[in-house]
């Protein structure tokens, strides 16, 4: 059976003054998807999550979130996606309740449904013996897996992360790579995470898309990726690293 | 219409706990038991001789007693409440990186600079109520005149009009907030527009008016007040860019009925004049208002225009996370 297409991009472009910061991108990702968004830094991974989550407009081409226009629906797409941006900040003098209070409040969750739901939240990203320190005192591990709860408190469709791993220590990695793996195989939910650390991405996605320069110069299954680009027959090793150095390089 | 209401019981959850409001407070009691015991005491010197005072209670609030009156001191430090309560309101969250998070919920994005704004004015509502409660309070308890109806309304009206002053310089800053990334950058914007548009307007009006209408030492007596009479009408006309000017001419007549005009004795035609000299009768409070009408109109329209402009830069601004 033909899975649901849930994010469809058609030659969207993005242009900052004469920069083009994303250049006709056409994409789509099936419902329940882990999709790894890899690229250098500066590539516009960033700014095609802007554009999907319609905190950004695009200059030309379509984009479709559950069949939403981001940029015409905002508050329909809001709804469904959560989004976990690159530095996730909490307010400080807050605990860890009081955040993801705040946001359930936001999404219009009353208090009686959010408050079993925190607990849960906080159970299952590890934080429940910390929820009532100052999110101030929280470490960069604690904090990335906060942002997580939080993201996951309206229960989305679909979930954006962008860099998720950034900066966290090995173990810390781990934790957050074992989430987003939960994520998928409990929930069904769509992901779609941008990286720059190839073996994360290698670990957890179904499907990977290469991009540089705004441009994607490569998507699909991880095995179809070794083939199209290093020229291999089924069955030879190769890694990741291979595949993207080719194409990093050739761009 | 959850969005703002959640951010607006957030936000005023906040100024409740801020250090800030601590000194704002700390400010509201210092200001009002110093100017209800300094007036209250130089009341009794000043109503020597008067045979029939009228609007005693509203002295409190107009004269200056030793050094200034409740009014001008509000027209003077009161935008720096407002801009206290406003200068980091959007870069606070920028650079805790909570604003990505909060543009990514399902609420419309103006919500939150709504409820930013309207928290903000709440807090100043709640300032100048206060203030305006503590003298009276302890002016009745030190002059023992108790307010008349009247005397209440035009209090209300001062009270109102003094918000949407300090709801302008509320704007402002928030305004800077917006379009600077660093509290302080906005802060300091806020205090140089706030020293522009209260001090050197004033300056800057009479230079202008030298320039375009010198008074020059001639024999004729005509042409000499006439040039006189233009030097001043230009300062007065560039002297309402300050919205300092605007709240003081709005409220002049509300708080002090015994003025009949928001102009300068020099300006008034010789009518005016002689009605001022012929009449020591208040003028009624209908009569107060029309005349301070288009000052009150011109304070409603810049603090609207103010908050407008904040709005359109926010919304059209992208919001990153870094």
């Amino acid at each position: 059976m033909e899975k649901e297409i849930v994010i469809r991009m058609e030659e969207l472009t993005k242009l900052y003054g004469t920069q083009t910061a994303v250049d006709r991108l056409t994409l789509s990702v099936a419902q329940g998807e882990v999709f790894g968004f890899l690229g250098p830094n500066g590539a516009g991974k960033t700014t095609t999550m802007l554009m999907l989550l319609g905190l950004t407009e695009p200059t030309s081409g379509t984009v479709r979130v559950c069949g939403f226009d981001p940029a015409r629906d905002p508050l329909k797409v809001k709804e469904i996606i959560g989004y976990l941006p690159e530095h996730v900040g909490f307010y400080e003098d807050m605990d860890a309740r009081q955040n993801l209070r705040y946001i359930a409040r936001l999404n219009d969750i009353p208090d009686r449904i959010s408050t079993a739901r925190i607990d849960r939240l906080l159970e299952e990203v590890d934080l429940a013996g910390e929820a009532t320190k100052k999110v101030g005192s929280y470490s960069k591990g604690m904090r990335q897996r906060l942002g997580i709860a939080e993201v996951l408190i309206k229960e989305p469709k679909v979930v954006f992360l962008d860099e998720p791993t950034i900066g966290l220590d090995p173990d810390g990695t781990n934790r957050m790579l074992d989430l987003i793996q939960a994520l998928s195989r409990e929930r069904q939910m769509t992901i779609f995470f941008s990286s720059h650390l190839l073996d994360q991405v290698q670990q957890i996605s179904d499907r990977i898309g290469i991009m540089i320069k705004g441009k994607l110069v490569a998507a699909g299954p991880l095995a179809e990726l070794a083939q199209r680009g290093l020229g291999l027959e089924e069955g030879e090793a190769y890694t990741l690293e291979e595949i993207y150095m080719k194409y990093f390089k050739e761009a | 219409m959850h969005g703002i209401l959640t951010i607006y019981r957030k936000e005023m959850e906040d100024h409740f706990s801020s250090m800030r409001f601590l000194l704002i407070a700390a400010l509201i009691v210092m200001i009002g038991v110093i100017i209800a015991s300094m007036v209250g005491m130089s009341m009794q010197e000043e109503l020597r001789g008067v045979a029939k005072p009228t609007f005693v209670f509203l002295m409190l609030f107009t004269s200056t007693g030793k050094l200034f009156s409740f009014v001008q001191f509000i027209g003077l430090l009161g935008p720096l409440i407002g801009i206290i309560l406003g200068f980091d309101a959007i870069n606070r969250e920028r650079s805790g990186r909570t604003l990505s998070k909060l543009v990514s919920q399902p609420i419309y994005r103006d919500a939150i600079i709504n409820a930013k704004f309207l928290a903000g004015v709440t807090m100043i509502a709640i300032v100048m109520a206060s203030l305006v409660l503590i003298i009276s309070g302890l002016g009745i308890r030190l002059i023992g005149v108790v307010p008349g109806a009247e005397e209440i309304w035009r209090l209300l009206i001062y009270l109102v009009l003094s918000i949407i002053y300090i709801s302008f310089w509320l704007g402002a800053a928030i305004l800077f907030s917006v379009v600077f990334r660093s509290t302080a950058t906005s802060a300091l914007a806020s205090l140089a527009v706030w020293i522009c548009l209260s001090f050197f307007i004033g300056l800057g009006g009479s230079f202008l008016a030298d320039a375009v209408a010198p008074i020059n030492q001639t024999a004729d007596m005509a042409e000499a007040t006439d040039a006189f009479l233009k030097n001043a009408e230009i300062q007065r006309v560039a002297s309402l860019f300050s919205p300092m000017t605007l709240y003081g001419d709005a409220t002049s007549t509300i708080l002090d009925p015994m003025r009949k005009t928001t102009r300068a004795f020099v300006l008034m035609g010789p009518l005016e004049r002689f009605s001022l000299s012929r009449f020591q009768n208040p003028l009624p409070l209908g009569q107060s208002v029309v005349i301070v009408a288009p000052f009150m109109i011109s304070l409603i329209a810049i603090t609207f225009v103010c908050f407008g402009i904040c709005y359109a830069v926010f919304m059209r601004q992208e919001i990153r996370s870094t």
